[in-house]
């Protein structure tokens, strides 16, 4: 797939597609219930000033990913 | 067994909470995701009647208010703002134990209208855990503005709880939310989740497990529920027990672990 990557690797303003969570376990589930659901589109609106973390619209609310979990996630990326 | 219960039925682990039980004082509780008007909600429902402080033990705040509905007293609680209640922060865990031990007479799930999609994996949670739910939809009026239009009936029926849309900050909506309260406290209304069905092999496991954990907790807990999150591997609730029940019963569920 041309457009794969990871959600930390979505630059702000631009969104993806979620295609599979990696994370395992109780992450697993967390990422899940944050709406991060194999099909959802997720933007990414915003960053820290340290980069660290990034603010996300996922389903209609915007939630503050750090890198070790956003790095877990597996997008494509909207053409 | 370890428990003492009142004659009416209260559940013993309710003061723990730091909330007053009598007899005639129903209690309720507000769940739902982050930023979903359960705030504005409560202080509809209770005015000048409340009082702010701490979760026993956790930093967290908790508000408590009061009201009175057709000559009944109740105890409103609002929770803390989660996504999940799987017990991975401390609201989620407050928020967890809340409707797990102190058994509220009614969890009223907030939802919001304009996102209904992402809240509904928290009112299947909470119907996971107790039936006495009511799902609230909450800024309609965002809804109708952005042209959402939500069958309430359709939403009611595939969930199989009550459900009733309302705008908390003009009041909308609030006698039939008081008036579906009321009907479930006092039974009249029996909500009948309708549950999530897993995969055969999960389906089994939890048949497998629930015989052992009613014969160690009885009624206290949903059997179904606890089964998933002990195949979860979810020791935050092993240690929620602790803190509420008894030591043989603790010993005994860890045991159905083994
Ligand atoms: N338009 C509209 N706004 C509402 C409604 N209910 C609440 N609000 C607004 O939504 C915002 C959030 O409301 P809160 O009551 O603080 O939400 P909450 O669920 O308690 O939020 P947390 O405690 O952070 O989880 C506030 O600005 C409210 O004024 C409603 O029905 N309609
Ligand atoms: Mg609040």
């Amino acid at each position: 797939m041309a457009g794969s990557k990871t959600l930390n690797q979505l630059p702000v303003g631009s969104a993806a597609v979620v295609r599979r969570v990696n994370a395992g376990g109780i992450m697993q589930r967390r990422l899940l219930d944050l709406g991060l659901v194999p099909g959802t589109r997720v933007e990414a609106v915003g960053r820290s000033p340290l980069g660290d973390p990034i603010a996300y619209n996922i389903r209609g609310a915007v939630i503050a990913l750090r890198q070790e979990e956003s790095s877990l996630v597996l997008v494509e990326l909207e053409s | 067994m370890g428990l003492t219960y009142q004659s009416v039925g209260i559940p013993a682990t309710r003061e723990m909470f730091n909330v007053k039980v009598t007899d005639n004082r129903s209690v309720i509780a507000l769940a739902g995701n982050p930023n979903t008007g359960k705030s504005t909600l409560f202080n509809a429902l209770t005015g000048l009647r409340q009082h702010t402080g701490n979760w026993p033990g956790k930093t967290v705040l908790q508000s408590k208010g009061s009201f009175i509905y057709k000559g009944r007293e109740y105890t409103v609680v609002d929770l803390p703002g989660t996504y999940s209640l799987l017990a991975n922060s401390v609201e989620e865990q407050v928020a967890r134990d809340f409707i797990c031990f102190a058994k509220p007479d009614t969890t009223v799930v907030v939802v919001d209208a304009t996102c209904l999609e992402r809240n509904l994996n928290l009112v299947l949670q909470v119907m996971e855990i107790t039936e006495k739910v009511i799902v609230c939809v909450n800024l309609i009026d965002e809804a109708r503005r952005k042209k959402l239009n939500v069958d309430i009936q359709k939403l009611s029926e595939l969930l199989g709880i009550p459900a009733v849309a309302t705008a908390a900050c003009t009041g909308e909506g609030l006698p039939q939310l008081l008036d579906l309260i009321s009907q479930v406290v006092c039974g009249d209304l029996k909500p009948k989740p309708k549950l999530v069905h897993y995969s055969s092999e999960l389906e089994n496991a939890i048949s497998k497990l629930e015989p052992k954990i009613k014969e160690v907790l009885g009624a206290e807990l949903n059997s179904r529920w606890v089964a998933l999150r002990l195949l979860e591997g979810d020791k935050t609730l092993i240690e929620s027990l602790e803190k509420f029940y008894s030591q043989e019963m603790i010993k005994a569920t860890r045991e159905v672990l083994a």
